[in-house]
């Protein structure tokens, strides 16, 4: 057993391009979607039928059929069957945790190299039986004599055929999370034009990323789709301030534009130990160097449901010892524009600094210029478990070119959570 | 009484029938309850860049425990930060019309210009109209006399304006105030603050309060009982106002001694016999009155904390019709007595560290009312006192209150021409109670107000006259 960690290396990864909900992948699966990247992940590193320590994914959205979807997706994949491979769920953190939870084993040598990724589909979603018509079903199943069973099925109606639709709904507060980022916005003042400039830039960072080329290699064609289907070159906060509100009542803040639409896609990243990759001669894009989770009480304190990347990052930043201003790139999940304006008004606002995070100063301002400068899920996106999976190998790209500095990664998920990293290019 | 019309026009015909023909329309003011919080609703502080007092304000606040929100503006969110205060964040820009306050209160203190007075339009122009039924403005700034150069003085004294024109505004029984805070005094607004935020105000508007250097270090205050342990003597405690006065010191946890004539002895021990305090009874304009009431004092308290001189009475006639025995009882009981019983308390010794001197002024005292030339001298002259032994006395403070249009059996007996004018012709168009005027003298008593001294402060719903 080693006694001290090891480095953790990124070295590149793909994704598909990301579709709305129910357009070019309606009909394709998260068991299609995952395989498809792992086969490009596999094709771009060389590794056709060479075994890896293992393969850690997700989705958030899942039929119950896919309880082993990552093992289904290496089996169908081009790698060796021998891979071992687990799913990971933690809402919109999944893909960022699969990376953390694969980076943390090399580190600690107990494999030496493996593909972490994520997928959702928000078409090819599951369908529920109402309760009722559950219940009636589980009844009938445990019925002893046919006299029960008849009874059990006088109590049958018409109306319990209507599926239950999965809500994009907090359990505990039955708001959905628009409606909770909309809270936020309230709470923290955020406006709507501010809103809808860091949509323009997403939008227009993500296109400028296509159009130089810089994302020829990260994006892989799938479907007929060669960018993501969400993204507006043309956007501008003329056209967006014509929307009208949908969370946050009429005289809400947050419109179809400035929060992310429902999606499809997925993502992967090779991540492996510095021996691994000089055997084989592939280069360090990057190292994951530091990683932070964190909750928030969003249901009894009241805490906005999308702040526990505020929390989170200060104490990563404590340990790596470095400040936030020590970045060149931060990689803020865009959530809803509002989720990302509220966390970076957090860091500089004294009393959230100090009746919160217990800290004598702010975190103060970040260089917006650094923010998310290949684009966002704004513009790109969101399939919930593939998000992780796109920023990390972007992220660890842009340091590759850079050759020197430091990423920030901040994710917020559902149920209150936050998943950050730290990237560090290699020198 | 009872205002009849108040409550025929809060009845759902009545509202609807005011509002089309355009009738005043008092509202139902909310008054303090033994046990509330000093405030019932969420506050907005905001501050002109470069003031001095939105910490102390933030501190308050947080002592209070109210729910505060302020813009999201860097040194307001510092002060607030230091002042340990969870302050939300407010954006009018953003936020929703039904995000309303129960009070805003704004450090005008940096406001050192003509050119900056529209920071406080920026902050009250898109948050005056979000202000809740009976809720509160304060403003805080700079005595002008205390202003480092003439444009401040002038920006500052400007604030007098628009927090006056504020009061006759808005409407809804809400009220405005303006603070006035000596550099140096900061930390001595608590009692003031928590005075204009709460009910206790509830018919005081349109004022103007000057804090200054306290007289006495601070201590810790127990807000519930603020004057437990202090001993109040309170002349013409029988009935009325001074009843009042009575009652809400003791509540305050002061033990009251009333004063009163021998006439009303039974009326006096009843009142006083209910708070667990003590009576005597003695014509505060005999010669031997002063020194009556010292020896009362030494003998069973061994001294006073708090003089409310609130014995009073009114001999209306024209000047031209006025007999001098007229004239010279006003003058004796409602002017000289308050000067003879301080000038032997203080002689003795008596008003202990820490003593409130506490006068009764009217609004008479300050238009002049036609058919009291006495009573208007005399209660001119209680300014003047209020004036004169505020820059004298070393260890107490001075300060008189001066009530307009209270619903007392004096005035329950005017014609009713001059009753229905009296109520209406203030921003709250109504009358006030007594007890309204006796929270404010609570407030000049309260251990915490010594910083507080020379102030006249109107209790007449911002009355039309002599505003």
């Amino acid at each position: 057993m080693t006694s001290t960690a090891r480095r953790v290396a990124v070295l590149g990864g793909s994704r598909i391009p990301f579709a709305r909900q129910n357009g070019p992948y309606a009909k394709a699966s998260n068991q299609d979607m995952l395989t498809s990247v792992l086969d490009s992940v596999t094709t771009k590193f060389g590794l056709e039928g060479q075994a890896l320590g293992e393969v850690v994914a997700g989705a958030v959205l899942k039929h119950s059929r896919d309880f082993n979807l990552t093992r289904e997706s290496v089996l169908g994949s081009k790698l060796a069957s021998e891979t071992p491979a687990y799913d990971v769920q933690q809402a919109c953190g999944t893909g960022l945790e699969a990376a953390i939870l694969l980076a943390n084993k090399i580190a600690l040598g107990q494999v030496d190299a493996g593909i972490a990724g994520g997928v959702d589909t928000t078409s090819d979603a599951p369908l529920v039986l109402g309760e009722d018509l559950r219940n009636l079903l589980l009844d009938l199943s445990r019925a002893k004599s046919n006299a029960s069973r008849l009874r059990l099925l006088a109590k049958f109606r018409p109306q319990q055929l209507v599926p239950a639709i999965p809500r994009n709904a907090e359990p505990r507060t039955g708001l959905s999370m628009g409606e909770h980022a909309a809270l936020m916005a309230s709470q923290w003042g955020i406006a709507r034009e501010e809103q809808d400039e860091l949509v323009v830039r997403s939008h227009h960072n993500l296109a400028a990323a296509y159009d130089s080329g810089w994302l020829d290699d990260l994006v892989i064609p799938y479907l007929g789709l060669e960018r993501d289907q969400n993204l507006r070159p043309d956007s501008t906060v003329e056209k967006l301030a014509k929307l009208r509100p949908v969370f946050g009542g009429p005289e809400g803040t947050m419109t179809a534009g400035n929060s992310t639409p429902l999606s499809d896609g997925s993502a992967a990243v090779l991540l492996a130990s510095e021996a691994w990759a000089a055997e084989r001669g592939l280069p360090v894009q990057a190292y994951l160097t530091a990683a932070q989770t964190a909750a928030v009480d969003h249901v009894h304190k009241r805490e906005g449901l999308l702040m526990a990347p505020a929390y989170a990052v200060p104490t990563m930043l404590d340990r790596a010892g470095v400040t936030l201003q020590d970045f060149d790139f931060y990689e803020i999940h865009e959530a809803f524009a509002s989720q990302v304006l509220c966390t970076l008004k957090a860091w500089e606002d004294p009393v959230f600094c100090r009746e919160r995070l217990h800290r004598e100063a702010p975190l103060g301002a970040i260089d917006r210029e650094k923010l998310n400068v290949h684009g966002g899920s704004l513009g790109a996106g969101h399939p919930f478990g593939a998000t992780g999976g796109r920023i990390v190998a972007g992220l660890a790209k842009a340091l590759a070119e850079r050759g020197s500095g430091r990423g920030l990664i901040s994710i917020c998920a559902a149920g209150g959570l936050g998943v950050t990293a730290i990237m560090e290019a290699s020198q | 009484m009872s205002d009849r019309y108040q409550q025929l026009v809060n009845t759902p015909i009545g509202r609807i029938v005011t509002k089309q023909v355009g009738l005043p329309n008092p509202p139902k003011l909310e008054r303090y309850e033994p046990g509330q919080p000093p405030i019932s609703g969420p506050v907005l502080l905001g501050a002109a860049p470069g003031g001095r007092l939105a910490g102390a304000a933030a501190a308050v606040l947080a002592s209070i425990g109210a729910e505060v929100s302020t813009p999201m503006q860097d040194d307001l969110r510092k002060a607030a930060a230091g002042a340990g205060l969870d302050a939300g964040i407010f954006n009018s820009e953003a936020a929703p019309s039904e995000k309303t306050f129960k009070a805003l209160v704004l450090d005008a203190s940096g406001i050192d210009s003509s050119e900056r007075l529209v920071e406080a339009w920026e902050f009250l122009h898109p948050t005056i109209r979000r202000v809740r039924t009976c809720g509160r403005l304060i403003v805080l700034g700079t005595p002008p006399e205390d202003c480092g150069s003439p444009a401040e003085a002038i920006a500052q004294r400007a604030l007098e304006g628009l927090v006056r024109a504020i009061g006759k505004e808005i409407k809804k029984g809400a009220t405005a105030q303006l603070v006035y805070v000596r550099p140096g005094a900061e930390a001595g607004v608590e009692s003031t603050l928590r005075f204009f935020l709460s009910p206790k105000s509830a018919y005081v508007s349109g004022q103007v309060v000057r804090i200054g250097a306290p007289i006495a270090g601070p201590g810790q205050t127990d807000w519930d009982r603020p004057l437990g342990g202090k001993v109040a003597l309170v002349t013409g405690a029988a009935r009325g106002i001074g009843a009042a006065i009575a009652e809400v010191l003791a509540r305050d946890g002061a033990h009251v001694v009333g004063l009163d004539v021998p006439a009303m002895a039974d009326e006096l021990a009843a009142v006083t016999g209910a708070l667990g305090g003590s009576s005597m009874t003695a014509d505060i304009t005999d010669a031997d009155a002063p020194a009556a009431i010292a020896a009362h004092l030494q003998q069973r308290h061994g001294g006073v904390d708090v003089v409310v001189h609130n014995a009073g009475v009114t001999r209306d006639k024209t000047l031209g019709r006025m007999s001098q025995e007229l004239w010279s009882t006003v003058i004796a009981i409602n002017l000289t007595a308050p000067q003879r019983i301080d000038q032997a308390l203080f002689e003795q010794e008596l008003v202990r560290e820490n003593g409130r001197i506490i006068a009764v002024s009217s609004i008479s005292g300050i238009t002049g009312n036609a058919g009291q030339t006495n009573y208007s001298t005399s209660k001119a002259g209680v300014i003047g006192f209020v004036g004169a032994w505020a820059e004298r006395a070393e260890h107490v403070t001075v300060n008189a209150v001066a009530p307009g249009f209270i619903e007392t059996r004096m005035t329950a007996a005017m014609p009713i021409a001059m009753r229905e004018a009296g109520r209406r012709m203030n921003s709250l168009s109504q009358g006030g109670l007594p007890v309204d005027v006796a929270e404010a003298i609570a407030w000049y008593a309260s251990p915490a107000s010594a910083g507080v001294t020379g102030n006249v402060v109107r209790v007449c719903g911002q009355s039309l006259l002599g505003a």
